[in-house]
């Protein structure tokens, strides 16, 4: 039945598959279940964004936890300091993010290669640095917390819906941006950046939009982390955090748009698994990636293709040649 | 501030800034004949750091063979890194980015299993354990070794480079390693010899710095990010300019931490962030061959 229909179609039965199962998650899951899944859908969000850049632009950044954490402190600041409405702030954060990653963005892709990295880099530290140092407005070292949602977001199932719908929404647009010509376009700059500008098209323009999108969908998962834990603070966007994302993305495999959703789910289950165990998940986490690099560059997505290319090669073997069936 | 313990500050930033470029040149080395941003720099200093503790406080052995069983015991690491895993990824910048990143990974906690996580340290050798004083001016002797041994081995680095087959080789191969093969180099093994050497060099770096620190996990995301601004700073393929930008990077470290104490750890970030937006090709005049 699944081979009938088209790749486009298969893809979108996947999605709407994932969405049926996450659905389910409060009818039939503990508490702890609801809350691990909520944290699974934004860290999803967060990854899906940052392979808008890395998988379809090219553009490998090691800085986005820097737009995450413009998109929390934005909305908890605005929502809790300033008393602006919840649905207010709910969009500026995101917005906000978006905004630093225009001025941010318009830097670093002046910039290629590991030049980009570092200024990526760089810059993310330098934002982890303010939210530490600047005590009065983002409380330093030891964040904001307290941050009470609106009453209809109390219950924890609420807050998994509104997350869960969130995701949804924004998993789908990124999808249309993706398979658009403009997302394919970004395909053809990762290819080869130089025949894209010969062809006429305006390559930094066009990662600077992407750039600032992916900003602002890492915005998003900011703030919906902060609706989760109702608070924020420096320690949750250091560095260590950027390169989770990207092991996610890594792993998963950044050249399918469902890659870094595999990667952040087998990663975020690995993690609490392995820390009933043992102290040393970066150990767990190193010798993942690295073999994930070594033998599977395509990360795990890339892993089935080459399962049913290799099934189909055992297939024809004890298929009849044509030579045999007219003897 | 009197202008004593300024001197005093100048003369740690020096030896700073000696550690960091024995860090860069490696880590610039590797970058410019290779192609490969190789994070676990940081890590082979942390190691080289770590064996002299194992090899000095541990089995009482003298601070000078350790630093030479040390700093060869990291070159091996380095060259066997390189030869069976990193050599796989050639012609994958990104993925040889995220290997190397997952080595950071792995060697730290292997640091923190073999020696756990409280500091560590070795105390200054002999015969450079006295304290100089000039005056209002203290500082340890050793930071004299450093600041001479420092400008010695930027030296031998630049003979080695400009006067030897070798360094030839290297310099062809930096602006173009498939010509470099195709006249019959062994560009492999080429590759593990300089992966090797610059580990070397990493090792070294951590094995001179452990009487002036305390030897702790963490203490190679403190050096690699300042190695790599040094890096970029110095530009690619110039020992002079690396050696420049590593006494510049020094110096704003160590004053950065006492004139703005508030903003100590982004100090680095904020020099590195200057110097990408306003010249990315750092202090040499050659246009940027990556960027």
């Amino acid at each position: 039945m699944l081979k009938g229909l088209k790749m486009k179609n298969k893809e979108l039965l996947f999605g709407i598959g994932l969405f049926i199962v996450f659905a389910l998650i409060p009818v039939i899951g503990s508490k702890y279940t609801i809350y691990f899944s909520t944290q699974l859908l934004f860290t999803i969000l967060f990854a899906t964004s940052l392979n808008l850049l890395v998988g379809h632009a090219g553009l490998f950044s090691f800085g986005h936890v820097g737009f995450y954490a413009i998109g929390a402190y934005a909305f908890t600041i605005l929502y809790k300091t300033y008393g602006v409405p919840f649905g207010v702030s709910f969009v500026a954060g995101p917005l906000l993010a978006a905004v630093a990653a225009v001025i941010f963005g318009y830097f670093c892709i002046r910039l290629t290669k590991i030049y980009f990295t570092f200024l990526t880099l760089a810059f993310a530290q330098i934002i982890w640095a303010i939210t530490f140092k600047w005590t009065p407005v983002t409380g330093g070292d030891s964040g904001i917390v307290g941050v009470t949602p609106p009453s209809f977001l109390i219950p924890l199932n609420n807050t998994y819906f509104l997350t869960l719908g969130v995701v949804a929404v924004l998993i789908y647009v990124m999808y249309r941006i993706a398979h658009s010509p403009f997302g394919l376009m970004l395909n053809v700059i990762r290819e080869n950046p130089n025949r894209a500008e010969f062809i006429g098209v305006n390559v930094r323009l066009y990662q600077l939009i992407i750039f600032t999108i992916s900003g602002f969908f890492a915005g998003f998962a900011g703030v919906l982390f902060v609706l989760l834990t109702r608070s924020i603070f420096p320690d949750v966007l250091l560095v260590t955090r950027s390169i989770d994302v990207v092991a996610m993305v890594i792993v998963g495999g950044m050249y399918n748009f469902w890659g870094p959703m595999i990667g952040a789910v087998v990663l975020l289950y690995l993690n609490s698994f392995v820390k009933v165990y043992t102290e040393y998940w970066l150990l767990v986490l190193g010798i993942i990636l690295a073999v994930v690099v070594l033998f599977f560059p395509d990360g795990i997505s890339g892993i089935f293709p080459w399962i049913s290319a290799r099934f189909k090669r055992l297939m024809a073997r004890f298929k009849p040649r044509k030579g045999e069936l007219s003897a | 501030m009197d202008w004593g313990s300024f001197v005093t500050q100048f003369i740690a930033g020096l030896s700073q800034g000696m550690f960091l470029f024995l860090l860069a040149t490696g880590l610039s080395l590797i970058l410019g004949v290779m192609g490969i941003v190789n994070f676990a720099h940081g890590s082979f200093y942390m190691i080289g750091a770590y064996l002299t503790y194992y090899l000095v406080t541990l089995l009482g052995g003298s601070f000078w063979l350790a630093i030479i069983f040390a700093s060869v015991g990291v070159a091996v690491i380095g060259g066997l890194l390189q030869r069976f895993l990193i050599h796989r990824l050639y012609g994958r910048p990104e993925l040889q980015l995220v290997f190397t990143f997952a080595f950071v990974l792995i060697f730290s906690d292997l640091i923190k299993m073999g020696f756990g996580v409280l500091p560590k340290g070795v105390s200054f050798p002999e015969p450079l354990s006295a304290i100089f004083e000039i005056g209002p001016i203290r500082f340890p002797q050793y930071y004299v070794f450093i600041i001479i041994l420092g400008p010695i081995i930027a030296y031998l680095l630049h003979v080695l480079e400009q006067r030897t087959r070798m360094g030839r080789i290297l310099r062809a191969a930096s602006l173009n390693r498939d010509m470099v093969a195709a006249l019959g180099i062994n560009i492999e093994r080429m590759f593990t010899i300089v992966f090797g050497f610059g580990a070397f060099l990493a090792g070294l770096g951590g094995a001179l710095v452990c009487p002036t620190v305390s030897i702790a996990p963490g203490m190679d995301a403190l050096v690699v990010l300042p190695a790599f601004v040094v890096v970029i700073f110095g530009g690619l393929g110039s020992f002079a300019g690396t050696f420049l930008a590593a006494l510049i990077t020094g110096q704003v470290q160590v004053f950065g931490i006492l004139f703005f104490p508030r903003l100590a750890e982004s100090f680095i970030f904020i020099l590195m962030a200057i110097v990408l937006i306003v010249r990315p090709w750092g202090l040499s005049n050659r246009p940027p061959k990556f960027a």
